[in-house]
């Protein structure tokens, strides 16, 4: 190709280029801030879901606050941790369904976050932009390990709130005393527990779970979901046949229980309290934290070097 | 400036070679049409140039290794892949606001002037648009992007023979200035045999013909013949031959236009007519080979 021949005059093309003015660079937390709005335009279900069970729980909840009076009365019989017990059980649902809601949206989010966007061959435009795949991985994953917790934290906090407010409201008209209740529902406290609980469950011990959906998602052609389980049941499967173990069960379960340390965080009961001194201690020192988070890095290089490679299929 | 440079550039998908050792060199400035039949090796070598798939041999895009600096690449680099690549859930003003979000040489207000002369609105989700307004949207972004070299790949696939002119008219009147350089592919070459500088051919991975529009009129010339000048004709040694409605053409590389002129009416042929005869024998067993 030469170009000896093209006919058109310098001075021309100079007063052209003299025109642009030097574009100023785009930071890169600009161009994050802009991937992970973008993740929100495009999964709206990231809010919807939570919201809506969220809107669902307070209908069923303000429904049956009209036994509310009751039952502060015969909580009165019973002795403090009971009582504790029961005023306190619907804000501790309320957390536990929105938490529960927001990680099933968080799994079939990372199912599809890399998988989506190969199917709609909407990779090439996004590949069209001055945006690497390190930032569009990292703004995906951080939509269930940091953006999703948040909003859980924030939807759930409003809710006890307003259930707390309409409680109150609702004894104060039937002429009882609402302190009863306040002393049993710390709301300051149970919050700062409920942060703590999704960051550092949620965000951090969950996050190679996260880091696996997403590298399955840049990975599979089709049925990211069945590539996703069927590999870790196999797994399971063959070492019970060949050892008669199930280690990587154990593992798996340990992961999911979202036990770390095997101390501050009983599986079974999803604690309002806040953290002692110990329990974050305990964490921060488990080495099936620092494993997890090593693993999520190890899972997120490979699915950014993924969609190096991946084009539309 | 050089703006694409490539040595030896290779690629195989298992055992189909897809690039057999390219050499290509582009100049700034240029409009370079890549022509060649289907499964040629034309998105194949695109996508190399735009870093979306590993190649052997040396390739440099504006002075970068488009394959480990993509995202750097394409602060100066736009391309438009394919119609209909822009995301289906996406509200035309949310494409706005993340290209504007993300590209430093993005002029809002270009793409907003581009889209005010259609009817495709702002609250729009592009799934409810039309394909050709999806591909208007499309190149209203892309063109509003300050970058030195825009790769087109089939940009008009699909669209009504109005919105194609429309297409180049605006690619022309309004984006080209003559500092920016555009590749661009498509099967319908004689709408864009007017708007290129350059021309090449591309058959089974490897270059065929690369010329600029100047020397194709200098150097290819058809010919149709007088019924009874034929056998004169044929002993120039035409490169090939073709009839049309009872009349043989004959196309010619490099014989002198006088001596033609005696045997018959000389013009200059269209690049279509040139394809097929520079690419036509190999091609004819492709299926959709270029007319």
């Amino acid at each position: 190709m030469t170009s000896q021949s093209n006919a058109i005059p310098e001075s021309e093309s100079r007063g052209i280029n003299t025109q642009v003015i030097a574009p100023a660079e785009i930071p890169a937390t600009r161009r994050m801030y802009w991937s992970v709005r973008r993740e929100l335009w495009e999964s709206r279900s990231i809010y919807i879901a939570p919201l809506a069970v969220a809107a669902l729980f307070l209908v069923g909840f303000l429904i049956s606050t009209i036994h509310l009076p009751d039952k502060m009365r015969a909580a009165v019989a019973l002795n403090p941790e009971q009582q504790h017990e029961l005023i306190e059980q619907p804000y501790d649902f309320a957390a536990l369904l929105i938490m529960a809601t927001t990680l099933i949206v968080a799994v079939f989010y990372c199912l599809d976050a890399l998988h989506g966007e190969r199917r709609d061959r909407s990779i090439l435009f996004w590949k069209s932009l001055p945006v690497s795949d390190l930032t569009t991985v990292l703004s995906k994953a951080s939509i269930p390990i940091v953006v999703l917790p948040l909003l859980t934290f924030a939807i759930t906090v409003v809710t006890q709130l307003i259930m707390l407010l309409f409680s109150t409201a609702v004894l104060l008209g039937s002429g009882l005393s609402v302190t009863t209740l306040w002393t049993h529902v710390p709301l300051f406290h149970m919050s700062l527990g409920l942060l703590y609980h999704l960051l550092a469950i949620h965000g951090f011990w969950y996050a190679p779970m996260f880091g696996w959906l997403l590298l399955v998602s840049a990975w599979a052609r089709r049925a990211p979901f069945l590539w996703a389980a069927l590999p870790l049941l196999a797994i399971g499967a063959v070492e019970k046949i060949a050892f008669n173990t199930s280690h990587f069960a154990a593992m798996l379960g340990y992961r999911l229980g979202g036990d770390p340390g095997g101390a501050g965080f009983p599986a079974s009961s999803m604690s309002m309290d806040s953290p002692t001194h110990l329990a974050v201690v305990q964490l921060l020192i488990s080495p099936g934290l620092w494993i997890g988070l090593a693993l999520t890095a190890a899972f997120l290089a490979a699915a950014v070097r993924l969609r190096r490679y991946q084009g539309p299929i | 400036m050089t703006c694409i440079e490539a040595r030896g550039l290779r690629k195989a998908f298992g055992t189909t070679i897809a690039l057999d050792g390219i050499d290509l060199r582009v100049e700034e400035g240029r409009i370079l049409g890549l022509i060649g039949p289907n499964g040629a090796g034309k998105t194949t070598a695109l996508n190399a140039i735009l870093g979306l798939t590993p190649y052997q041999g040396e390739l440099k895009v504006l002075g970068r290794d488009p394959w480990t600096e993509r995202d750097l690449l394409m602060r100066d680099v736009s391309f438009v892949a394919d119609v209909a690549v822009l995301p289906r859930w996406i509200r035309v003003s949310q494409a706005l606001d993340y290209v504007a979000g993300v590209h430093p040489r993005f002029d809002r207000a270009k793409t907003e002037g581009f889209l005010a002369k259609t009817t495709i609105r702002h609250a729009s989700k592009v799934r409810e648009l039309s394909k050709g307004m999806v591909a208007q949207l499309h190149l209203a972004l892309v063109m509003a992007i300050d970058a030195k070299l825009l790769v087109l790949d089939e940009p008009t696939l699909g669209l009504d023979i109005l919105y194609r002119k429309q297409f180049y008219d605006s690619l022309l009147n309004d984006y080209f200035d003559r500092s920016r350089t555009i590749v661009v592919t498509t099967h319908q070459v004689e709408e864009i045999q007017d708007v290129l500088t350059d021309v090449m051919f591309i058959n089974r991975g490897r270059i065929v013909l690369s010329c600029s529009m100047e020397e194709v009129e200098s150097r290819y010339l058809e010919l149709m013949v007088h019924p009874n000048q034929v056998a004169a004709a044929r002993a120039l040694k035409p490169i090939h031959e073709r009839q049309v409605f009872g009349r043989n053409i004959l196309l010619f590389d490099r014989v002198d236009r006088q001596q033609l002129a005696a045997l018959g009416d000389v013009r200059t042929p269209s690049i279509a007519d040139l394809f097929v005869a520079v690419v036509g024998d190999q091609a004819s067993q492709a299926q959709g080979a270029a007319r």
